[in-house]
């Protein structure tokens, strides 16, 4: 009987393939950030604004995560954008060799911008390094002013909190103070954008700003 | 795979399956070459001391049901996992003072600034391996 000392991470496999991916970006100049939230809190959309309004002045790829279906891709693809989908039959985020994959099918010289989308998920995608400069947390005011502190992993390693669907505040439980506290106490250096991808309120604002990240 | 509420359970242990895969995929490259120079056989693997932070967002009874599951047919197969949760400390950037985190304010109980680095609570790691060789009288005392 042997007890062996081995000290691994579980995850330096990802790890080391997300080093691969961000090594590639660096080399093409590409700025990356994955989009991350629950179902349904509007990173699609989201990317639907934001490709609408960085159209003729950024060159954007996508990459889409999904558990089943390509609709999301199909989305994107109205943009005229390049738009890669991952179907992970199940598995509940993106990881780096999936993204290493998906990398095959872009032209990387023709990129300034590769937004990924991951599967709707506050939990896993915050352990996941994928290559990306960023994560993007989205949050809707439909879910409450008290997520961030239920997925503090996720609000911890994100940089920028997008907090969707402001439209919605007069008829929803969610107060706007309460939730930037929350989410400011587990990460004091996110910035945070509102935005209302119906009535479009704030979509400047968050665009502008990642037109200076990226051109910078 | 169909819509219904068998794949729902599937999906809410999907992460720590894949957690408990990658673990195996540490394990098993020691567990995989006959050891000649000790003149032993490949080793069974007895248990797994693994350290797992707060912030890893990993549940040790998922874990645990998913690693029986995914090492079933391998050297791992029956091996239990013993598991050290290691709790959220960081270091103020101000004033140097360590502190536990608790319901996750990130704030310096010393000073208050918000300007703190966390020191410890992101663990993911396999600390080490407690094998059984394969003529290792141990492992099967001799039941005729």
């Amino acid at each position: 009987m042997s007890v062996v000392t081995i000290e691994r991470k579980v995850l330096a496999k990802n790890d080391e393939i997300a080093r691969q991916n961000r090594a590639r970006f660096e080399q093409h100049g590409i700025f990356v950030f994955n989009i991350v939230s629950s179902p349904g809190s509007g990173k699609t959309s989201i990317l639907e604004r934001t490709l609408e309004h960085l159209n003729g002045k950024l060159r954007v790829a996508v990459i889409e995560g999904d558990v089943q279906t390509d609709f999301d891709a199909q989305r994107v693809a109205r943009y005229n954008v390049p738009t890669v989908q991952i179907v992970t039959l199940g598995g509940c985020h993106l990881e780096a060799n999936l993204v290493q994959d998906a990398l095959q099918n872009l032209d990387l010289t023709e990129i300034q911008l590769l937004i990924i989308e991951n599967v709707g998920n506050l939990v896993c995608p915050a352990n996941y390094d994928l290559g990306e400069a960023m994560k993007v947390v989205v949050l809707s005011t439909t879910e409450g002013d008290d997520k961030p502190l239920k997925y503090p992993a996720m609000f911890r390693n994100a940089s920028v909190l997008i907090i969707n669907k402001i439209d919605l505040l007069p008829y929803v439980n969610c107060d706007l103070a309460t939730l930037r506290r929350n989410a400011l106490q587990i990460n004091p250096s996110l910035r945070v954008f509102e935005t209302s991808c119906t009535t479009k309120a704030g979509i400047d604002a968050w665009c502008d700003w990642l037109m200076q990240k990226v051109t910078s | 795979m169909k819509a219904n509420g068998q794949v729902l359970s599937l999906a809410v242990t999907m992460h720590e399956m894949s957690i408990a895969q990658s673990i195996l995929d540490v394990v098993q490259q020691y567990t995989k070459e006959d050891d000649h120079a000790r003149d032993v056989k490949v080793p069974r693997v007895k248990s797994v001391r693994l350290r797992i932070g707060e912030m890893a967002g990993v549940v040790p009874e998922s874990l645990r049901f998913c690693f029986e599951v995914a090492s079933e047919g391998t050297r791992a197969q029956g091996a239990e996992l013993f598991i050290d949760e290691v709790p959220i400390k960081c270091q103020c950037a101000s004033c140097d003072a360590e502190f536990s985190v608790e319901r996750f304010m990130f704030i310096c109980p010393t000073c208050g600034t918000s300007d703190v680095k966390l020191i410890s609570g992101n663990e993911l790691d396999v600390v080490e391996l407690d094998l059984l060789e394969e003529n290792d009288p141990a492992r099967e005392p001799s039941c005729q």
